[in-house]
């Protein structure tokens, strides 16, 4: 559905997407996740043909976005981070010309219109002037203009962002609707928010793509293994030894000796990390020392996503025309 | 390019824009033909328009202004870039609909001349001929408007430089006649124009070579012409005000002779200008 290839982004001397290579395929909720100034809105922007690359290129549908803008961009409906309305119109003015630039007609564009509006939610707000509408209600219209032309791809660029709780709820349930009848492609700096809604994860930093899955097979790729950290009474070598009868263990690291206790960090694959603790607590028992405190610690997403996006130092977010990534966080 | 067309309309009609520019229009020409036609008992209509002209300084800048620095400032152009459709049809579509807009009142005034006709001799061949003139003077005017609006995200920057630019303009052939008119004179006004160019043209690409290397080659060619013939230079500059002068070329119809080549140098600057616009919108997308 959509290819991008090596696409680069140069603002001066700083490099907002390096390389990116991904590709799309229809059906799917895409995940667009990275800290601010990861290259997320850059990527759209370019993807929907409102920026050039310095190199690479955009495919939709086999239509290269640069050389055929007019029928690659028939197949995406964008929300821009800031959606783009008029506010001295009223919803039904704006969705009408926007579907009209989108080369809509007559009855076609009136019933496009009105299912845009039923999809979202607006038609009880379709005659009020735009500017005294909730961000909330903004949001959806800027959503209802991306679908007006039934486009194949919908992108949206950080969608929740500044919304209240219930609002972003609602926003939340309107994509995987949306989900069912197009291929999505939302960004966001909010794991939760990527992890419930869709079914595809591209991971960026730095204007690098660093993972790509869905959010099992990216647990199951990036996990660092579960962890048991011990204090026990005896030696490394006592706990070794009763360790090595135990299955699924991994590693064993000491973090701390002061005779006669000991603290270990005890690495375990196994899928259910109480079947490790349990055995670790049987042999400790068996064998008559004193395992005096065990805790246990899951790997999950937020950490990869952490780990990812944090091990290089942060650089001062991209788009110096404006289109700046600030948010204001909001985790639910 | 239509939906663009009918939505600027729609902006126009829907917002004061469109009344306070066509109100202006038609009180200052209406002061023009009271003064001249009624009370100086002159049947020349197109003296009229020549007094008239200078109400453009005012309201074509009020009536660009916004045209293309408000998309900016409300990040819609975002939504033009990415609907499919062209710059190109942004521009035409921006711009027809700022044709529509000046087109009503001057149809209103294309009445006038008749109305003269009825209480005496009016010759209209001169006063259409001017009227069809000040039309595309007009135009050239309102395409100046449109380049400068794409120039910047505020509108009131936009206008305030329109007003300087047009004012300028017309008051380019009255300023020629005090600017030095000596060979080293025009030589050195040149060489400043060049720089400018080039300070222009790095603003307008961000392209620090090619901004440089033209202001040096011109800078250069103006230097070897003014060594080898300086004599080319001579009058050179009050020259070219006048002959950049949109305004004095339409002076000519009002004396009475339909000039096809002002009509063409009209042309050519709307093209221009126009053609400077959508570069304008498309180097948005290259910054």
């Amino acid at each position: 559905m959509i290819t991008v290839e090596h696409l680069t982004k140069c603002y001066g001397d700083f490099m907002a997407v390096n390389d990116l290579s991904f590709s799309i395929e229809e059906g799917h909720v895409y995940g667009f996740l990275g800290p601010n100034g990861a290259g997320k809105s850059t990527t759209m922007n370019i993807m929907t043909g409102c920026l050039s690359a310095t190199a690479g290129h955009v495919r939709i549908d086999g239509h290269d976005i640069f050389e055929e803008p007019d029928k690659a961009k028939r197949l995406i409906g964008y929300l821009p981070e800031q959606p783009p309305l008029y506010m001295n119109e009223t919803p039904v003015e704006y969705l009408r010309f926007v579907g009209e630039a989108k080369g809509l007609r007559g009855q076609e564009l009136t019933a496009q219109v009105q299912s845009v509006m039923e999809q979202t939610k607006i038609e009880d707000v379709k005659h009020r002037s735009i500017s005294a509408l909730s961000k909330g209600y903004k949001q959806r219209l800027g959503i209802a203009q991306a679908l007006l032309g039934n486009p194949k791809v919908i992108i949206l660029d950080e969608p929740t962002v500044g919304l209240d709780p219930i609002q972003i709820i609602e926003i939340r349930d309107l994509i995987r609707q949306l989900g069912q009848s197009h291929t999505v492609i939302f960004s966001s700096h909010i794991l939760s928010e990527v992890q419930a809604i869709c079914d595809q994860i591209l991971i960026i930093a730095r204007g690098k793509l660093v993972a790509f899955g869905g959010p099992e097979e990216l647990e199951k790729q990036l996990l660092p293994p579960n962890e048991i950290t011990i204090t026990a009474e005896g030696s490394e070598e006592d706990i070794r030894a009763l360790a090595a009868g135990i299955p699924h263990i991994t590693g064993i690291s000491v973090e701390a000796a002061e005779p006669p206790l000991v603290t270990v960090r005890i690495r375990t694959d196994a899928d259910n990390i109480y079947d490790t603790s349990r055995s670790l607590f049987f042999a400790f028992a068996k064998s008559g020392k004193a395992l005096l405190e065990m805790s246990l610690k899951r790997a999950n997403l937020e950490d990869i996503f952490i780990e990812l996006t944090e091990s290089a130092p942060p650089e001062e977010p991209a788009s110096p025309d404006g289109q700046s990534e600030e948010s204001e966080d909001i985790n639910l | 390019m239509i939906a663009v067309l009918k939505h600027e309309l729609k902006n126009y009609f829907h917002s004061l824009t469109a009344y306070v520019f066509g109100a202006f229009l038609l009180a200052f020409t209406g002061i023009g033909a009271m003064l001249y036609n009624i009370q100086a008992a002159v049947s020349n209509f197109e003296y009229v328009l020549s007094f008239g002209s200078l109400v453009f300084v005012v309201i074509v800048p009020v009536l660009t202004m916004r045209v293309i620095a408000e998309e900016r400032k409300q990040k819609t152009d975002q939504l033009l870039y990415s609907l499919p459709i062209t710059t190109s049809q942004v521009i035409a579509g921006k711009y027809l609909a700022l044709l529509v807009v000046y087109l009503i009142p001057l149809c209103i005034i294309s009445l006038y001349p008749l109305v003269f006709a009825q209480f005496g001799e009016v010759c209209l061949r001169t006063a259409y001929g001017s009227i069809l003139a000040f039309f595309v003077m007009g135009a050239a005017l309102i395409a100046l408007g449109v380049f400068i609006s794409s120039l910047t995200d505020n509108q009131g920057l936009a206008a305030g430089i329109g007003v300087a630019v047009i004012l300028l303009n017309y008051y380019s052939v009255s300023l020629s006649e005090y600017v030095s008119a000596t060979a080293a004179g025009s030589a050195i006004a040149l060489a400043v124009i060049a720089l400018l160019l080039g300070a222009v043209i790095y603003h307008l690409t961000r392209n620090g070579n090619l901004a440089y290397w033209i202001s040096f080659v011109l800078v250069l060619g103006i230097t070897a012409l003014y060594v080898v013939d300086s004599s080319i230079f001579e009058g050179l500059l009050p020259d070219i005000m006048e002959k950049l002068s949109l305004f004095e070329r339409f002076n000519v119809f009002v004396n009475g002779v339909f000039d096809m080549t002002a009509i063409v140098f009209y042309v050519t600057v709307i093209a221009f200008f126009l053609f400077l616009s959508v570069q304008s919108l498309e180097k948005r997308r290259y910054n």
